[in-house]
């Protein structure tokens, strides 16, 4: 199977600040056409081509939702990996913020304090609005090399974000 | 009865178009079986006009087997012969399961799932929730005065993929065509979100006899989009009746009973907990076979002690489920309870605390589940109807697998929406590797030994190559059912690598082709004519649908590529049409498989159209906004 676009497949121009309620309502559209659940009776040629869609409409939809996957996949799509194991270079200062907040981490779970990890989620999660705020900017203007910097970021706060909510659920 | 209105009267289809199908709630204490007729969703009572069917099997003496009323009112007599709860064994093994108060005689077959040793043989959790599933399929059929085409089954949100294989297994034993696997909260949803055009984000809570769920989903539209889904498998109203139970022998002091006494017990606790929900104390008297005198009172007070950290086990999930669906109790429009064991005013009590509202309670906690899988089979059968339903829904739990060290990598997050494929990449580490061995698992956890082992797949027909060199793409698909399966295929070579499956907690394909086999046993005649005339049917409906396909998107092909399914169009009617003497079932199956091949790439396109319509009048509708 040919690699889809993503944003051709939900008919939505290909820049990193989209149209979240667009993309909701025609991934919709394209679960209603395509889900398994309208093929129960069909052939299997007309079952496979259902599981193709419906999964493609499920992972571009993930992809697309979450700001960090959709700058990844933007550059992806211009030659560039953001994600890779052997060279995520960060700035020293990112890494000394990263340090921090892992030892927060550290420390409230320690000390059983959930409210600190909530905060630390929130202040997190604000952080990410502000490198979301950049990366509009720099795709518009095609700095793909902060953007990719941006992208590394923001992909690497998702991690911190989903260890706390790890650390906040093994506390509860 | 709860009825629900989905069509226009007068709109449903005429009743020979109208497909027989069913929504079953395979429950741990309870089972029902609903249909949809004439537009309105309700459960089919058996003879002495029950709705429920106690999930109770009995295997008798004179080799009959009872299912029902009759055989949980045994229980006490017969508690090795007459099994309740099976639910609870499903795809578990020995190891997974407090046996301490059950009086089976189990069968541990080596870590696989357990087995109960009865005057009938020896029997799977499988056979026997495939005689409830009997019991509520004559029901129907009786009642509909026809042949099922298909049924829904619905299984707890939270059951993994043993959980979920077993169920689906026993309903082919049972002689059913399972059209989806539905989780019973979504099940309920659809049923409550139909009778009160509900619009929003509901919670649905539902604690039955044995399983917790607990499910976020958004309600637009006719769209059931499940956000989060959590529970436990093993918490229910069940677990209620033990803590009462261990009371009662703390209290009159007369411990340890025999397998009869402990059920009859265990009956006893049961029916004060139900009684406890209308009233402030129960009295339990019983007489033990010892002589003993048991006379006890239990006060609503001492009731809600004594159960208080299962009701705050329910909680937990409450909490991750909302968390990870990234929502407030404030976003929550509305809570719905589901289940017998929801009626406990101190679930009541600890929901609305919770949620800060009080939930709703306007549909029969009991039948819900079954008239909301009704809905969703008659819409899976191709029933028209007035609803326009889609359903998207979850895994409840990671799938991942096991790494060095005894570590899992996690390939499929939980709560991601199905279905869903994701592929990972391995390698060879030996020159003329021509195997590898994969170790499926689910669960949350890091360690492979804290989470749930599902399956070990052989890849061979791995091409020699020095070490490194191959690279294989495995691909795992988790479908609509939320059953995983998995395909390989060397990358360089772009040779399909075989696999071979061992699950660990399931029937292999031979033990349920056993199964079947001892099940019935037809001649050998009666099957060859049995697999000719479904052969036939199945070739007639797929010729049938190639026609209309052609008819409407012809205009999608190439003249070459219309005449190529011509050709095989041809063939299959001239293998159907061979004469009697001639007719073989294989050939007619080997003409229709290649038939469907020749339409693979017909069918992708046709899709492809019918999603660009979709995309292009959506935008329209947008603009209107
Ligand atoms: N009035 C009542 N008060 C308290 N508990 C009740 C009452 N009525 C039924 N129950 C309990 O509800 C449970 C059965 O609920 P239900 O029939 O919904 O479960 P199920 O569907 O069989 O189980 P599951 O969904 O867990 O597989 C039993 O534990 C039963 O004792
Ligand atoms: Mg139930």
């Amino acid at each position: 199977m040919p690699s889809t676009n993503y944003f051709e497949l939900f008919k939505l121009p290909q820049t990193f600040s989209l149209d979240v309620a667009i993309l909701e309502s025609n991934y919709r559209k394209i679960q209603s056409e395509s889900h398994p659940d309208r093929f129960v009776t069909a052939s299997p040629a007309e079952k496979l081509a259902s599981m193709q869609t419906a999964t493609t409409a499920n992972e571009a939809y993930q992809t697309l939702k979450s700001p960090g996957l959709r700058a990844a996949y933007l550059l992806s799509l211009q030659g560039v990996t953001a994600i890779d194991e052997k060279n995520n270079q960060m700035p020293a200062d990112f890494l000394m913020q990263q340090m921090e907040w892992r030892e927060a981490i550290e420390d409230a779970e320690n000390a059983s304090d959930v409210s600190t990890l909530e905060n630390l989620l929130e202040e997190i999660g604000i952080a990410g609005k502000s490198l979301q705020e950049s990366l509009k900017n720099q795709f518009q203007h095609n700095h793909l090399s902060e953007a990719t910097d941006s992208t590394r970021k923001l992909i690497f706060m998702d991690k911190v974000r989903a260890d706390i909510l790890k650390s906040i659920e093994k506390l509860d | 009865m709860a009825l629900l209105q989905i069509s226009e009267p007068g709109q449903s289809a005429a009743p020979h178009q109208h497909k027989l199908a069913v929504g079953i709630d395979l429950g741990t204490t309870n089972s029902l079986v609903a249909t949809v007729r004439s537009g309105l969703s309700s459960v089919l009572i058996d003879d002495d006009g029950h709705a429920l069917l106690p999930s109770v099997v009995r295997y008798l003496p004179d080799g009959d087997i009872d299912v029902g009323y009759s055989a949980q009112a045994a229980q006490s007599q017969d508690p090795a012969n007459t099994i309740i709860s099976a639910k609870r064994f499903m795809g578990r093994g020995l190891k997974d399961i407090d046996v301490s108060l059950q009086p089976y005689h189990f069968v541990d077959n080596n870590n696989e799932m357990l087995q109960i040793e009865t005057r009938a043989g020896i029997k799977s959790p499988i056979e026997v929730s495939a005689e409830i599933l009997k019991a509520l399929k004559n029901r129907a059929e009786k009642s509909l005065g026809g042949e099922l085409v298909g049924a829904v089954i619905t299984v707890p949100a939270y059951f993994d993929d043993a959980q979920r294989q077993a169920t689906k297994d026993a309903a082919r034993l049972a002689g059913l065509n399972v059209l989806r696997l539905l989780n019973e909260p979504t099940a309920a949803a659809v049923a409550y979100g139909l009778d009160n055009a509900a619009e929003g984000t509901y919670v649905i809570y539902d604690l039955g006899g044995g399983t917790f769920d607990i499910s976020v989903l958004k309600l637009s539209k006719g769209v059931f989009e499940v956000l989060a889904t959590n529970g436990d498998s093993a918490l229910g109203g069940d677990d209620f009746d033990r803590r009462i139970f261990c009371w009662i022998l703390e209290q009159s002091k007369c411990k340890p009973v025999n397998a009869q006494d402990t059920r009859l017990l265990l009956t006893k606790a049961r029916e004060a907990k139900e009684w406890l929900t209308d009233h402030a104390s129960a009295q339990i008297t019983s007489i033990l076979s010892t002589g003993e005198v048991v006379n006890v009172s239990l006060s609503t007070k001492q009731f809600n002690e004594l159960t208080q950290t299962l009701v705050a086990k329910t909680l937990a999930p409450t909490k991750k489920a909302l968390r990870d669906a990234s929502l407030d109790i404030e976003d929550i429009k509305g809570v719905v309870l589901v289940g017998g064991a929801t009626r406990m005013p101190q679930i009541r009590l600890a929901v609305a605390d919770f949620f800060k509202q009080s939930p709703l309670t306007n549909l029969d906690p009991d039948k819900i589940v079954a008239l909301g899988a009704a809905i969703q089979a008659n819409t899976l059968a191709g029933n028209k109807s007035g609803a326009d339903l889609l359903l998207l829904d979850v895994i409840p739990l990671s799938l991942g697998l096991e790494t060095m060290g005894g570590l899992v990598e996690k390939i499929i997050p939980r709560n991601a929406t199905l279905p869903i494929a994701r592929a990972q990449e391995f390698t060879t580490f030996k020159d003329g590797q021509t195997a590898m061995s994969i170790h499926v698992l689910q669960g949350e956890r890091e360690l492979v030994s804290d989470c749930r082992s599902l399956a070990r797949f052989e890849l061979r027909g791995i091409p020699p190559m020095v070490a490194g060199a191959a690279r294989i793409r495995v691909t795992f698909t988790v479908d609509a059912d939320g059953l995983l399966s998995v395909s390989a295929r060397e990358i360089a070579s772009n040779v399909e690598a075989n696999i071979v499956v061992k699950p660990s907690y399931g029937l292999s394909e031979e033990q349920i082709l056993a199964m079947l086999k001892s099940g019935f046993s037809a001649a050998e005649a009666d099957k060859q004519a049995r697999a000719l005339a479904e052969a036939k049917v199945d070739a007639e409906s797929l010729l049938e649908a190639i026609k209309n396909a052609l008819q409407q998107d012809g205009h999608l092909l190439s003249l070459n590529e219309i005449k190529t399914i011509r050709e095989k169009i041809d063939a299959l009617q001239a293998n159907i049409h061979a004469g009697a003497g001639d007719a073989n079932s294989n050939a007619i199956i080997r003409a229709t498989e290649a038939l469907n091949a020749a339409t693979e790439n017909f069918a992708a396109r046709r899709m492809d159209a019918s999603v660009s319509r979709a995309l292009a009048g959506k935008n329209l509708e947008n603009l209107n906004l």
